[in-house]
């Protein structure tokens, strides 16, 4: 994010102020600046708007478990309502009726959020680690290297991986911890290398490269703190992408029942469909509009951000 | 360009030798092997089991396999498929591959198209109510829960409104008299549709050229189109096989709907973004100085600069189309490729399984190829040399 702030505009009274000082008012700065451009795009405002109501409904489920409701009701796995009828619509006791074998919907939701997001983020980050690191590597030494990582890009650029996964998720079947490290590894060594090796390069040939390098800076020193920072941004912004891809893939193979994992939204889908309900589509229509809107608009708001820090990332998409 | 194409077709091969090997050794890494499906038949005593492993060759080791499975893939010969015994796998795939090849190929078209139109409309009213609304509303279809929005999708339509028909490919009732197979109906409705699209594309391309197409040539464009259709859809009724070509448009309408509706806002945004740059550019302001019409510089001059990178992104979103598509087939029981490998992968039948991902790969290669062709023929900046970083 350093690049966006022109340095020259230190005064020289600044230099009295020991260094992290400096540094510290520098990123308070371009945060803000950067936090002005995301703002002009309602898009990603709205993408965090809705990230933070998802958050705050996560972070309700140990709240609500632990004071008002009974676990053994509300348990979002092996809960169970003993005084009425299964699947039933939503009532006082249960705000959105529960599923046919008796848990309680909203409390599979709430408990739910809070593990898609450490999905999410989770394999995010190891696609934007394998993904950055294995980018400026590519960008700054080239020959073999460069050649070896984008042709294994472009060969899981071909994999179908929702096909893939779902044949290798039907005969063993993958657990939450796996299932985000493989869509994180998969996802860090494909499409994201090739993009964030682009980036890499055209810094790798300014100036300043050569003048750290004049300068005896090492390899390993040059990419860290002057390559890296400057990619940074955009491995955030295909941050959110993955975010994006992680869920909904997780959501697929949950749907097909191919993911060895107790409860997520795919997975509330799943139970209305094998206990065949979704044939019966508006009259249990809570069985399956919950789950099927949290993906979609959990999806939607990383999506959002993506797109509104496109405009702080990618100066030439702003206004004029 | 020979060159180009001849390199890139060597890189295609290798790609492909590497991706059947992956796939081959992923599915033997599997547990079980075919003996282990009799393991709970007590009629089929343990040395019949390990006779039968010895025939199958599965006593050999795991290299030998791999070469002789290899020499027989590029003979054709994928084996025996164990759920649909003693039916090959070439011929199931076979069977399947020009469905999923049209289903695949008619929404990623469309949603190309739409996106492409939609997306350079919205960068050129930028920051007006309808931009907004075509990316929020972009986005929650980019988004969605595919299966869910082909449930939903199948609700509205054949459910609720009955219109369509609810899935499958084909209306079982009215065929069973019929005086053809499927796929010969269907193949013969590919190559009318190709040839008549060809036809319509020439139509437009040499009446509505120029700056400002006279009216005159608008309605001839049209009406030549319309005899066009017209002409096909006689010689079609003359065959007799009308009425079974729309019997599977209908099936296809639906399926065609939700893959377009996932898959069209990629394109838009893209088209969006790269069109915001292009606008930029000098010679889209020297162009609107000069006084063109607004539509002209938008469609002749930003668009045609913007459409490149949109391309590019194309080859790299075709694999998420695909498992899109695959999870679309499975929902409308569309028999394809994608519905065979989910059946195939759920009834461990790893011959079918193997087979099926791998023509899904040897699908994507080429198409793959297909685009990057015509990027290079559509971009005059690239050189064919097929050296470095095309």
């Amino acid at each position: 994010m350093n690049e966006l702030v022109p340095t020259h505009e230190i005064g020289p009274t600044s230099l009295a102020e020991p260094i992290w000082k400096i540094r510290w008012k520098l990123t308070k700065r371009s945060l803000r600046q950067n936090w002005e451009i995301f703002k002009e795009s309602r898009i990603g405002i709205l993408g965090i708007i809705l990230i933070i109501a998802f958050g705050i409904f996560g972070a309700m489920w140990p709240v609500m478990i632990n004071t008002v409701w009974d676990p053994m009701v509300y348990d979002p796995v092996v809960g169970f309502d003993p005084m009425i009828m299964h699947p039933s619509p939503p009532s006082a006791s249960h705000l959105l009726g529960t599923d046919p074998i008796g848990r309680d919907i909203l409390a599979q939701l709430m408990y739910s959020t809070g593990r898609e997001f450490l999905l999410g983020v989770l394999s995010a980050l190891i696609t934007v680690v394998i993904g950055t690191a294995v980018g400026t590597a590519a960008a700054y030494y080239g020959g073999f290297i460069d050649t070896f990582f984008m042709r294994i890009a472009d060969i899981i650029l071909l994999f179908p991986f929702i096909p893939l996964l779902v044949v290798v998720g039907a005969m063993v079947k993958l657990s939450f911890l796996p299932f985000a490290i493989i869509m994180g590894v998969l996802g860090g060594f494909g499409g994201i290398t090739i993009i964030l090796k682009a980036q890499a390069l055209s810094v790798s040939v300014r100036p300043y490269i050569d003048a750290a390098r004049v300068a005896g800076g090492s390899d390993f020193h040059i990419i860290v703190s002057h390559i890296i920072p400057n990619v940074l941004p955009l491995s955030f912004l295909y941050m959110m992408f993955s975010v994006t891809s992680a869920i909904l893939s997780e959501a697929t193979l949950s749907f097909f029942g191919v993911l060895n994992i107790d409860m997520s939204w795919g997975m509330m889908i799943h139970t209305a469909d094998v206990a065949g309900y979704l044939f019966d589509f508006a009259k249990y229509w809570w069985l399956w509009a919950p789950a099927g809107l949290a993906i979609t608009l959990f999806c939607a708001a990383f999506y959002m951000v993506g797109r509104g820090l496109d405009e702080v990332v990618n100066p030439r998409l702003r206004k004029r | 360009m020979r060159r180009y194409v001849v390199g890139r077709l060597g890189q295609v091969i290798l790609t492909l030798l590497i991706y059947i090997t992956l796939v081959y050794f992923l599915l033997q890494a599997m547990p079980g092997d075919i003996t282990m499906m009799y393991l709970s038949n007590p009629k089929i005593p343990q040395a019949a089991r390990e006779e039968l492993r010895t025939q199958l060759g599965l006593d050999q080791s795991l290299f030998m396999q791999y070469i002789s499975y290899m020499k027989n893939f590029f003979k054709g010969e994928l084996g025996v498929s164990f759920s649909q015994y003693p039916k090959p796998v070439w011929d199931i795939l076979m069977e399947r591959l020009p469905r999923t090849f049209v289903l695949f190929l008619t929404a990623n078209v469309l949603s190309f198209y739409i996106g492409f139109v939609l997306g350079k409309v919205i960068a050129w009213r930028r920051g007006k109510a309808i931009d907004y609304a075509a990316t929020v509303v972009g986005i929650t279809f980019w988004t969605a829960f595919y299966p869910l929005l082909a449930l939903v999708v199948i609700w509205i339509f054949a459910y609720n409104l009955k219109w369509l028909p609810l899935n499958q490919f084909i209306d079982p009732r009215l065929w069973s008299t019929a005086p053809f197979t499927a796929n010969q109906v269907f193949g013969n409705m590919v190559y009318g549709a190709a040839i008549v699209g060809v036809g319509i594309f020439c139509i437009f391309y040499y009446l509505l050229r120029g700056l400002k197409p006279s009216r005159r040539s608008h309605v001839q464009a049209w009406s030549l189109t319309a005899a066009l259709i017209a002409v096909a859809l006689v010689f079609a009724q003359r065959k007799g096989i009308l009425i079974y070509i729309w019997d599977i448009t209908r099936h296809m309408i639906l399926p065609v709907l939700t893959l377009t509706l996932i898959n069209f806002a990629g394109t838009m945004l893209l088209m969006r973004d790269s069109m915001l740059e292009t606008v930029q550019e000098d010679y889209v302001m020297a162009a609107r100085a000069k006084g063109l019409p607004d539509r002209v510089v938008r469609d002749r001059y930003a668009a045609r600069t913007a459409l490149l990178p949109t391309v590019t992104s194309l080859v790299l979103s075709l694999a998420s189309s695909m498992s899109g598509g695959m999870v679309t087939e499975t929902m409308f029981s569309w028999p394809g490729l994608g519905q065979i490998l989910f059946t195939a992968a759920l009834s461990n039948d790893y011959p079918l399984a193997t087979g099926a991902l791998a023509f899904t790969g040897i699908f994507l290669l080429i198409a793959h190829f297909v685009a990057d062709i015509l990027y290079a023929v559509l971009d005059p900046r690239i050189t064919y040399t097929g050296q470095s970083g095309v």
